[in-house]
């Protein structure tokens, strides 16, 4: 399982598209066919991996928003599952 | 209503000149959306409107692994722009994936379709046997292959699949005939899937029109709300409660929903009847003299291996179309 730096810039995969789907009122990942519905915790990361902060500053960011959560093991421990997975890829600096 | 998935289908999409901006709007609406082709007409500007345009996923689909049985099947000489168009589609940042239809004449080509696949940098393939409806069906007895074939076939795919783990997924379906319970057709009527013919006609399938005593909503008369929760069409088949013996108290009736509702008519006359191609079905005879029909048909040699050679299939094309229709 890959262990990543917390300079390390993570995106969502172009496999998949990340959504907002109000009727489901939850974040999900798209692909063709199929749909994967995230748990909120889920949705928080994977919509700030956005292909330009840090994966320490998404924690940062996530820290400040659920500042009564220690959540930086739990958000690693997704972010690499999710890696797994195939739905993020690391960003190669250009 | 909650759908995020919107398919381009056909016929051939590619035809609608109108393509980008279904993509578009359909896009905006947040769907996910995926063209299924046969690459006939996807050069590059058109391919370069449809990225732009939002479209998310890309198929193509293939009637053989040669350039001269594929090019037979599909009537033209296509086989050398399919190819293009794949790496065309990489180019653009689509992953590539192939579905190539199987039948008697080409299953014992599969290594040769997955080399090409590989060749050309494919990351999906699906080798889908053919199934049995409309013109299909009408060549059934040369198009089904035999229970040689498919073993080896199925070999040689998971050989593939071995070899080429982690980087191109093989998908292999074979023939529902050689099935002991049918497949979850549509996984269930009106369970998922809702198809809009060109016409603005709803159906449960692409293949559902057939079925006699339906009277298929139009999205220009109702919406698609109603049509999909309301409609006597979409309400026919779905669920359990009409379904008849050996579904009605099987187990795997959460499984299959009874199999295929078009292929329960075609073969038995009866739409609510199981899926004959279920060994429980009272009309799986009818199943079995088809195989044992086309394996007879494949040993009087006209499941040549040679394009042309052999009794030839009945193809869709003019002439005979308003021959059947007459």
């Amino acid at each position: 399982m890959a262990v990543f730096d917390p300079d390390t810039i993570l995106a969502i995969s172009n496999k998949f598209r990340l959504q907002w789907e109000a009727a489901q009122q939850a974040y999900v990942l798209l692909y063709a066919e199929g749909m994967i519905k995230l748990n909120v915790s889920a949705g928080e990361v994977l919509k700030r991996l956005d292909g330009q902060r840090t994966l320490a500053a998404v924690i940062e960011d996530l820290q400040r928003q659920f500042p009564n959560a220690a959540l930086e093991d739990d958000v690693r421990e997704f972010v690499n599952i999710a890696h797994d997975h195939g739905w993020i890829i690391v960003k190669q600096p250009t | 209503m909650g759908a995020v998935q919107l398919g381009f289908s056909g016929g051939e999409p590619l035809l609608r000149r109108d393509l980008e901006d279904l993509v578009a709007e359909a896009r905006h609406l947040g769907y996910y959306t995926n063209l299924i082709t046969s690459a006939a007409g996807l050069g590059e500007p058109r391919l370069k409107a449809l990225k732009e345009a939002g479209l998310d996923h890309i198929q193509i689909s293939f009637q053989a692994g040669s350039q001269a049985l594929n090019d037979f099947m599909a009537g033209t000489r296509i086989f050398e722009h399919k190819l293009a168009a794949a790496r065309l589609v990489k180019q653009y940042g689509y992953d590539i994936v192939l579905n190539f239809v199987v039948y008697r004449d080409n299953i014992d080509q599969i290594g040769q379709m997955l080399d090409m696949a590989g060749e050309v940098g494919a990351d999906y393939v699906e080798l889908a046997n053919v199934q049995y409806y409309g013109w299909a069906l009408l060549n059934r007895d040369r198009l089904l292959p035999t229970r040689e074939q498919l073993s080896r076939a199925e070999a040689i795919a998971h050989q593939y699949q071995e070899r080429w783990k982690g980087r191109m997924r093989i998908l292999y379906v074979i023939p529902d005939y050689y099935e002991e319970r049918p497949k979850a057709c549509m996984s269930g009527w009106g369970s998922i899937f809702l198809t809009v013919a060109p016409d603005g006609v709803a159906l449960p399938c692409q293949a559902a029109r057939q079925l006699p005593g339906i009277e298929f909503p139009n999205v220009r008369d109702h919406s698609v709300e109603w049509i999909w929760n309301e409609s006597p069409a979409f309400n026919k088949f779905r669920g359990f409660d009409w379904m008849k013996e050996p579904c009605r108290s099987c187990p795997d009736r959460f499984k299959d929903y009874g199999g295929c509702r078009c292929q329960a008519y075609m073969l038995t006359g009866d739409a609510g009847n199981t899926d004959p191609v279920c060994s429980l079905s009272p009309r799986h005879d009818v199943i079995l003299s088809a195989i044992s029909s086309a394996n007879a048909a494949a040993e009087r040699g006209n499941g040549a291996r040679e394009p042309g050679q052999g009794e030839g299939p009945i193809f869709r094309n003019v002439r005979n179309s308003s021959k059947l229709s007459a």
